[in-house]
């Protein structure tokens, strides 16, 4: 193949204008493909936010509002339910474990999570990962905390330190539970899932610091200390929401039935992977826009080779003559073009996913330690391999442009080209 | 067999157009060093554009080495150029990114007849470059390893006119070769042709307005009177 050689040759005489342009299409293809796997990512992290969990009970509320309250920590319960249903829960037959979850109580812009130290155990998220402690322990005393990573690293906290909780979400003096500090006993490895922005204490603890309060504000006159407070009743009368795992998944939507239908009071139970896709349903929307961005860029990358191989068309002529007057049909001038434009593509394609490999390497372990998003690393995915086919296809439609018209400046100059 | 025959030979750009050419019988003989004379409008870049087969005429008939051009399909004929004519342009005639040896055997490429002659006459295409370039006094070490874009013009024209002879064509076309050279190199480089092209066989047809060059020929061929189409005042390449 005469042609080959010839373009190879021609493209080494022209290194310095074909590395911008293979770096314009690499830059567009890591971006692209970067996004598509944080994509990726961010959509199985969000719908593995919890997992391992067969339903999320509350008072009766529509799915997405549960979700978002008890998951999320995002707006409030529009009720509570009781401590007594808690109990009828635990103690059906068909469930495995309960663990209660009360909400309400904030630290400086943090939600406060009262629960048990079942939780720690059986929350679980990013494919059945559970909670790991980075520092210290589960909490064990009734004014103790165990802080999620996030809430360490912007109060720097370290185990040994006192917090004051307050009631409700803003941190005001007057509703601040002063009188009854807690101490962090232990700190939470990132989990990129709100377990991050949350300080969990036990259920008692958080009973405590509301003796004495009603309609969320301290009664005068009736002031308990915090040693007193230990000596009292703490179970709570009610909780927020409760976390249920079933002895076996088959029985999933008899025991969501019995909750809906529960006679003593008005309750809910969700499925959290069904209402979690429900929710991203929502807000991936803003990640399409961000593919959508990507696509263009890489548009703009082949623009900025058409433009390349269109300038270079003219500056070529002569040397399309001289090849037609050895025999070169047009076909052949085609080639050149097409061969050129197909190479840079290709060498782009590769050289964009080398790059976005050695970005990775990178970002990786910080994207994992701060985010808790793992991403995936080496060979693309089904989903990559048609965009990247799609670069590669879209390079050589680009070509044939400057390539159809090489070929019929070839066919009119002949051998004669005014220079 | 002529190596070129032409007969009532009309051409026109487009078929409704002003006739561009029209010559009645013209015939060169093989190993003939023909000189065509005619300034600029004559049809001359027309003319060779027909005997190098990139475009055909409509009526009569044009035979190169027996074959008659305008029957032969758009691809056939740029084989039958790669086979059988080296071309020698009035500047610019080297391939910027090769080196002077590739530039030399650049018809290889494309001419499997071509690469064979050479390799029978040399052992190699590469050496029979060095050979032909060796004749044009151009082999010297100093000059094969300098990018081709630095050489003198009229280095530049020895070297395409070593491509021209590569392979051994029958016949040498050269379009105003010399026009870019001083005066006093312009009948050396002729004298360089007429023995390369002696010592090959093959026909010359060299095109030229420089009357200067014309008594160097055996035969001259005057276009303007031949071409009874001719108009001097205008261009007849568009």
């Amino acid at each position: 193949m005469p042609i080959a050689t010839l373009a190879w040759q021609s493209l080494m005489n022209r290194r310095f204008t074909a590395a911008l342009t293979v770096i314009s299409v690499a830059l567009s293809v890591t971006l692209l493909v970067g996004v598509e796997r944080l994509r990726n990512e961010t959509r199985s992290s969000f719908s593995n936010t919890i997992s391992g969990t067969d339903l999320i009970v509350g008072a009766r509320s529509g799915p997405a509002q549960l979700l978002l309250y008890s998951v999320f920590r995002i707006g409030d319960a529009t009720n509570n339910m009781s401590w007594k249903s808690y109990l009828d829960l635990s103690n059906h037959p068909k469930v495995a474990w309960a663990v209660p979850l009360s909400l309400g109580d904030s630290h400086r812009g943090f939600r406060v999570l009262g629960t048990t130290k079942d939780y720690f155990q059986h929350y679980r998220h990013a494919r059945q990962k559970a909670l790991q402690l980075a520092q210290g322990r589960v909490f064990d005393d009734v004014y103790e905390a165990v802080i999620g990573s996030e809430v360490a690293q912007k109060l720097n906290y370290k185990p040994g330190d006192q917090i004051i909780l307050a009631h409700g979400a803003s941190d005001v003096a007057f509703a601040r539970h002063g009188d009854k500090p807690f101490r962090v006993v232990g700190i939470l490895e990132p989990t990129g899932t709100p377990v991050d922005h949350t300080v969990h204490v036990g259920l008692e603890g958080l009973e405590a610091i509301h003796i004495g309060w009603q309609y969320g504000a301290p009664l005068s006159g009736t002031a308990t200390t915090a040693e007193q407070a230990r000596h009292l009743d703490l179970t709570p009368k009610t909780i927020t929401a409760v976390l249920l795992g079933l002895k076996s998944k088959v029985s999933t939507f008899q025991v969501q039935r019995f909750i809906n239908e529960y006679p003593q009071e008005p309750l809910s139970a969700i499925l959290p992977g069904v209402a979690l896709n429900q929710l991203w349903n929502l807000i991936g929307i803003a990640e399409n826009a961000l593919l959508l961005v990507s696509v263009f860029v890489v548009i703009v990358g082949m623009f900025g080779m058409l433009t390349a191989l269109m300038t270079g068309l003219n500056e070529r002529r002569r040397e399309m003559a001289i090849l037609r007057s050895v025999g070169a049909r047009p076909v052949h001038v085609f080639a050149l073009i097409m061969g050129e434009a197909g190479f840079l593509t290709l060498l782009g394609v590769l050289l964009g996913f080398a790059a976005l490999h050695a970005i990775l390497l990178v970002a990786r372990p910080i994207m994992e330690s701060q985010f808790g998003i793992s991403l995936a690393f080496g060979a693309p995915s089904f989903t990559e391999a048609g965009l990247l086919a799609s670069v590669i296809l879209a390079g050589f439609l680009v070509g044939v442009i400057p390539s159809y018209r090489a070929y019929k400046l070839s066919l009119i100059d002949g051998l004669s080209v005014r220079v | 067999m002529h190596a070129i025959q032409i007969n009532n030979l009309i051409f026109r750009w487009k078929r409704d157009g002003a006739t561009v050419l029209s010559l009645d019988a013209i015939r060169i003989a093989r190993g003939e060093q023909v000189f065509i004379s005619g300034p600029s409008g004559s049809g001359k870049s027309t003319l060779l554009s027909l005997l190098a087969g990139v475009t055909t005429a409509e009526q009569g008939s044009l035979q190169v080495l027996g074959n008659r051009l305008e029957r032969l399909g758009g691809v056939e004929r740029d084989h039958f150029r790669a086979n059988h004519i080296g071309y020698i342009f009035q500047m610019f005639n080297l391939i910027p990114y090769l080196s002077m040896v590739d530039n030399v055997t650049l018809p290889c490429r494309f001419s499997r007849q071509r690469r064979e002659k050479a390799v029978k006459r040399s052992g190699t295409p590469e050496h029979e470059a060095l050979r032909l370039l060796d004749h044009l006094d151009m082999a010297h070490d100093e000059l094969l390893d300098r990018p081709v874009t630095t050489l003198s013009v009229g280095q530049q024209q020895r070297v395409a006119a070593a491509r021209a002879l590569m392979g051994s064509p029958e016949i040498v076309i050269a379009d105003e070769p010399t026009s870019s050279l001083d005066a006093n190199r312009r009948e050396a480089f002729v004298q360089l042709l007429f023995n390369e092209c002696g010592e090959s066989g093959a026909t010359l047809v060299f095109v030229s307005h420089d009357e200067s060059l014309e008594p160097l020929f055996e035969r001259r061929i005057p276009l303007k009177e031949a071409n009874r189409a001719a108009h001097p005042e205008t261009r007849t390449c568009r």
